[in-house]
């Protein structure tokens, strides 16, 4: 059953950045261009995900279960750290290169969008290479 | 600063917000998962390899969206602009930043504003601030 859940999550949250504009990479870059002809829209993405996420995420902090019974698995960290602030900061970079974050990548792969095919397989390779780098304790 | 109102779609943007929104909420309320994509998508990947099968799962349904979307509406038919070496650049930066920051647009923009965490206000205040910031060098000073 959880399988299923989350197929239908990830299915429903790429037709949301699909309706929305965010899979579009022109509207994400006239969104980020603050100095040109700016287009606010996906200021709205994000006020309607977080009027829905708002009222969700409050139920899930006062439970220790799931409606499924799974566990309730919230981030534990609270800490602003360098490696937050300098990973986001070099996302924000690679976004406002190319005008794809994570999501609207993988789905204009999928749409057979060819530049964001290129996108996405060089973020996969940028994870593993994160991933494969020796950690300092 | 001068707004663009015949590109501004208020209502698709707001009813696809909605639509991640309710994603988020079903994966967390059911699963108690956060929907973070770039943490997702790299616990697929070695050397984690945590392959919960929920987090396949998740990740087919969002790549069969374009399918599903497409008997609706006609798909985005422009890709992005930038040359392929700058595509491999930014997605190598958005790979690596992901992961260092813990987090992208979906797990620290959506789930971590809608849970109040600062953690994730600071984060998304910072990718916001450098992708502003990268779009005005590329566009208007390069």
């Amino acid at each position: 059953m959880t399988i299923l859940i989350a197929a239908l999550a990830g299915l429903v949250f790429g037709l949301g950045l699909l309706v929305s504009g965010m899979a579009d990479p022109h509207k994400v870059l006239a969104f980020l261009d603050l100095a040109g002809p700016w287009d606010p829209s996906l200021a709205l993405v994000m006020g309607g995900a977080i009027a829905l996420g708002l009222p969700g995420f409050a139920l899930a902090r006062r439970r220790n279960r799931s409606l499924l019974g799974e566990p309730m698995q919230l981030p534990a960290r609270q800490a602003v750290d360098a490696p937050l602030l300098i990973g986001s900061a070099l996302f924000g970079i690679g976004w406002g290169l190319a005008g794809y974050c994570p999501g609207p990548a993988l789905v204009g792969t999928a749409a057979g969008m060819g530049s964001a095919a290129i996108f996405s397989a060089a973020m996969l390779a940028g994870m593993l290479l994160f991933g494969l780098w020796p950690k300092r304790s | 600063m001068s707004l663009d109102l015949s590109a501004f779609t208020p209502l698709a943007a707001l009813a696809g917000g909605a639509l991640i929104g309710l994603a988020a909420v079903l994966l967390v309320l059911f699963n108690g998962r956060i929907a973070g994509i770039s943490g997702i998508v790299a616990a697929l990947l070695p050397p984690r390899l945590q392959c919960g099968a929920w987090r396949l799962a998740f990740v087919l349904g969002l790549l069969a969206a374009p399918w599903i979307y497409q008997w609706f509406a006609p798909l985005p038919a422009a890709s992005s602009s930038a040359a392929w070496p700058l595509q491999v650049l930014a997605g190598l930066l958005v790979g690596i930043g992901t992961r260092l920051g813990s987090g992208c647009t979906s797990g620290h923009g959506v789930c971590g504003l809608s849970r109040l965490s600062l953690r994730s206000l600071v984060a998304t205040l910072v990718f916001m601030a450098t992708g502003f910031a990268t779009v005005f060098v590329v566009r208007h000073l390069l």
